[in-house]
């Protein structure tokens, strides 16, 4: 192979090579200047040096320089993963006057001296490595990106606090936004708690405000009770299927006055009532809650006579006045075109059944936080009256911390708020009922403005604090004042032996966990999780809303349990992400797509039913396929598969490939 | 076999999981053999089959393919493809009489550098106890052979005189 006429047109390939030493990450392992001297006796190769901070602007202005100097037409760098820097780089390459995609990085921090000790070896696969890249770019052509326009609205899935936020800062900012949402009302866990921590506000008189604005924002389409069924396209131009739930209510008619739900044929109600927890029932029509936003009744399929195909008068129907129910309401698909994403699909409550030595549905008296936010709620199912199951009011009551989290039988990680909102609980229950409060901890992890105060405030309140992981729950008396009651057994760390503490209500601060169908709705925006389950971020500390596929973001506790300042901060974060790619305008496109070349293709049809993205048709004239530019995605897919070798993908074209595994190979 | 045989393994790595892996793992300061050497493609139904066959006649003593796990794949379902493919190539690879453990593929996902570092260390224990493959020295010698046979018909048929 003539190397003097391979690559870009006849000109000689001249390449410049920069290893980096970063501080002594990469140098602390690899000897970074052997490496340099090494990779000086290849061919086509004209510079190589080392650097202390490649990717400093010193260590990009030196490869600048370099390429003017040496009249370099290829750059190889060897430093940390291309994920982090390649587009660094590649900048650096332009701005030395050649086309970026002559640029190749080669990883050895990441893949290299962060993961191997013998300094020898380490050193040996660098040199393999950098050889494998010199040998590959020279094959290297030069590409264009391609500019597509970046459609000026956005999809937010969840309307929980985050996806409530996030939504309303795009649509202050002139963009139009489609709020989905699974249930019939906006507001996620947030509606449901009566105050929150530290500083004790009414969860309703901070959120409502936000969710009506949500509800008559001009720039907001809200859809409740509907989901996602499908996304297709790519980054600034996704097309959406929203599924919309039969709610057997004319949106457009109903006022939300709720004769309806006065006119039922069930006077009192007759299912479980979900936003209640369970702790009350309801009517087949409702609304969950009074700030429900939208105010609009639903019907509930599994609890209505009639939708059950039961004998009913339909009092509900003929009691609206504006005919506005409509029991013929069949599910519907809207469409549409949006430039980005939001995902704040939230969190799950730990299910208490999975722990049960704490006896959760086995004892009545046991509750999870969650019924406890609904007990001390003036809304909630009993006015905010916190009565046991027998009417009394308890007189002692035990929150157990960590229930379902840093437990290696459940979930292994610390769920960050449960601390917190048992205070906050305890303060409440304190106040409601005046009873003794013990708290049974592990440690109690207060980081946060204002948290450790509050967390002094509540001992010197009276609380009780003992350190100790809950052993069981019983209700087997030994001495005369545990009768009748349930008895708390933990092992008291700090005091070094078991106790046993009576009390007639216990409150198990379950964790959060990813939704149960976190990992089908992952694959529906193909995201990644992490191994737990929550939503993966594109890097834990430089892109924490961001994620593997441009275009869509994450806002909430679906990324990872958090309170709601975090999660406010996270959405705004989201949105302004958002509203980057937005006002920008245009996306610019990778290159790596796939071209077929014409005389070579015998027109097999092997390729056709290849391409996930249909990007691949034939040209029924000529008898060969062709590749829709706009559509491929790059995965190469079928080029490996076709048997004439016609396919060709761009940056990644087998010659390329073929050259970087040989030299790999190649001993030094 | 060589004494501290280290040997060399050729890995194709999906951009989106096994790659993303394996630079977790090192962020992650986990340590592993050093005897991998990478090609970063987009999806793991990039990988040619020649590319293996080719990583193998030049010396590779095993081939490690990592992509992402069913159904995550960025590209939706190109590690299916590959998978495929993958099945036509352990049969041709054993007909090579090249051992089944020095292919191998893998679903290795983002966060799972702890499992990138297991593969890869297994995988250089089993061809550490397999040796050296070697096929392009055994190329060479098929190669010799077979001139050194057709130089000696070619020598027979100038003796006999015909
Ligand atoms: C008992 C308890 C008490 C707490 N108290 C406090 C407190 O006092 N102070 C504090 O700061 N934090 C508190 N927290 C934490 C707080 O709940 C979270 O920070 C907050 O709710 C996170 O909001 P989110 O929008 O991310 O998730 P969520 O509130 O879970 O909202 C997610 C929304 O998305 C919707 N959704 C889910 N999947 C889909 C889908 N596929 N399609 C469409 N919509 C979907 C859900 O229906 C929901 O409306 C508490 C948590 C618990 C468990
Ligand atoms: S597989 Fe190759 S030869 Fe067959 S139709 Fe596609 S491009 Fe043409
Ligand atoms: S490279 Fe992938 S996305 Fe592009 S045409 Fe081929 S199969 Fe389709
Ligand atoms: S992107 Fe990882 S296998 Fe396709």
């Amino acid at each position: 192979m003539d190397d003097k006429t391979i690559g870009n047109g006849s000109e000689e390939v001249r390449i410049g090579f920069f290893i980096c030493h970063c501080g002594s990450n990469i140098a602390g392992t690899i000897d970074v200047e052997a490496v340099a001297d090494y990779v000086r006796t290849l061919p086509n190769v004209v510079v190589s040096s080392d650097y202390k901070y490649t990717c400093s602007v010193a260590g990009q202005d030196m490869i600048v320089e370099d390429i003017l100097k040496y009249k370099l037409n290829r750059v190889v760098v060897a430093a940390c993963s291309p994920l982090l820097h390649e587009k660094t780089f590649r900048a650096a390459t332009q701005r030395g006057g050649i086309n970026p995609f002559f640029f190749h990085m080669v990883n050895i921090r990441e893949h290299g001296s962060w993961v191997h000790q013998d300094r020898a070896l380490a050193t040996q696969k660098a040199m393999d490595m950098a050889r494998g890249a010199i040998a590959r770019v020279k094959f290297h052509k030069a590409l264009e990106k391609r500019r597509e326009p970046v459609r000026q609205s956005v999809l937010v899935v969840g309307g929980g606090i985050a996806g409530i936020h996030a939504a309303l800062t795009m649509a202050n900012a002139g963009k139009k936004v489609y709020l989905v949402e699974r249930e019939p009302t906006i507001g996620g866990h947030m509606a449901m708690f009566d105050k929150t921590f530290p500083t004790l506000d009414c969860a309703a008189c901070i959120l409502t405000p936000k969710m009506s604005e949500v509800g008559s924002h001009p720039n907001i389409v809200l859809w409740s009770y509907s989901e996602v069924t499908e996304i297709k396209g790519y980054v600034g131009n996704y097309d959406v299927t929203v599924k919309r739930k039969p709610r057997y209510i004319k949106e457009d008619l109903c006022v939300g006055c709720l004769d309806c739900i006065d006119h039922c044929v069930f006077k009192t109600g007759n299912t479980d009532d979900e936003f209640n927890q369970n702790l009350s029932k309801r009517k087949p029509v409702y609304i969950p809650f009074a700030q429900a936003v939208p105010r609009l009744v639903a019907i509930d399929p599994a609890a209505c006579t009639h939708l059950n195909g039961g004998k009913c008068e339909q009092s509900c129907a003929t009691a609206c006045d504006r005919q506005a129910i409509d029991f013929e309401q069949k599910e519907t698909f809207e469409h549409i075109g949006v430039g980005a994403v939001i995902v704040a699909t939230g969190f799950k409550p730990f299910d208490a059944h999975r722990k049960p030595l704490y006896g959760y549905g086995r004892f009545p008296d046991v509750y999870t936080a969650l019924e406890v936010e609904r007990l001390v709620c003036s809304s909630g199912p009993t006015g905010g009256d916190v009565v046991l199951k027998d009417g009394s009011k308890p007189k002692s009551v035990g929150i157990i911390h960590c229930v379902g989290s840093r437990d290696h039988q459940t979930n292994r990680w610390c769920s960050r708020v449960c601390c917190m909102y048992s205070l906050k609980l305890a303060h409440l229950l304190k106040e409601h009922t005046d009873a003794e409060i013990y708290n049974f901890y592990i440690d109690i992890r207060t980081p946060g403005k204002g948290y450790e105060e509050f967390y002094e405030r509540l001992q010197e309140e009276g609380n009780h604090f003992i350190r100790g992981r809950v052993g069981d729950i019983t209700d087997v008396p030994i001495i005369p004042e545990e009768e009748g009651r349930m008895i708390v057994r933990v092992e008291d760390s700090l005091a070094g032996f078991v106790r046993r503490i009576p009390v007639d209500m216990v409150v198990l601060a379950t964790g959060l966990e990813p939704r149960e169908d976190a990992s089908e709705i992952r694959r529906r925006f193909n995201i990644s999780c992490s191994s737990e389950g929550f939503f993966l971020e594109r890097h834990p500390k430089l892109a924490p809303v961001s994620t593997t596929t441009d275009g869509v973001f994450l806002a909430g506790c679906c990324q990872g349990p958090k309170d709601i300042p975090d999660t406010v901060a996270q959405a705004g974060a989201a949105a302004a992400e958002s509203l980057v790619l937005l006002d920008v305008g245009y996306v610019e496109m990778e290159p790596m797509t796939a071209f077929v070349t014409e005389k070579y293709c015998s027109g097999c049809k092997t390729c056709l039913p290849l391409c996930p993205f249909s990007a691949i048709s034939r040209d029924e004239e000529k008898g060969v396929a062709v590749i829709n530019p706009v559509l491929c995605k790059g995965c190469g897919t079928c080029v490996a598969a076709c048997p004439s070798g016609a396919i060709t993908q761009n940056l990644f074209e087998d010659r390329q490939i073929f050259a970087e595994i040989e030299e790999l190979l190649v001993h030094a | 076999m060589p004494e501290n045989f280290e040997p060399k393994i050729l890995a194709f790595f999906c951009n989106w999981c096994t790659y993303t892996a394996a630079d977790l793992a090192g962020v992650s300061r986990m340590k592993y053999e050093p005897t991998t050497r990478v090609v970063r493609v987009m999806c793991s139904g990039r990988v040619d089959p020649q590319f293996v066959l080719d990583a193998f006649a030049h010396g590779a003593d095993g081939v490690l393919i990592g992509g992402c796990h069913p159904g995550d794949c960025h590209y939706v379902e190109g590690n299916y493809k590959l998978l495929r493919r993958f099945r036509m190539l352990r049969r041709l690879v054993a007909s090579l009489g090249i051992e089944p453990e020095r292919l191998r593929m893998e679903w290795i996902s983002a966060s799972e550098g702890e499992r990138l570092q297991k593969v890869v260390n297994e995988m250089t224990a089993q061809i550490k106890l397999l040796g050296p493959l070697e096929l392009p020295e055994r190329f060479r010698e098929w190669d010799t052979e077979l001139h050194e046979e057709t130089f000696d018909k070619e020598r027979e048929v100038v003796a006999s005189g015909q």
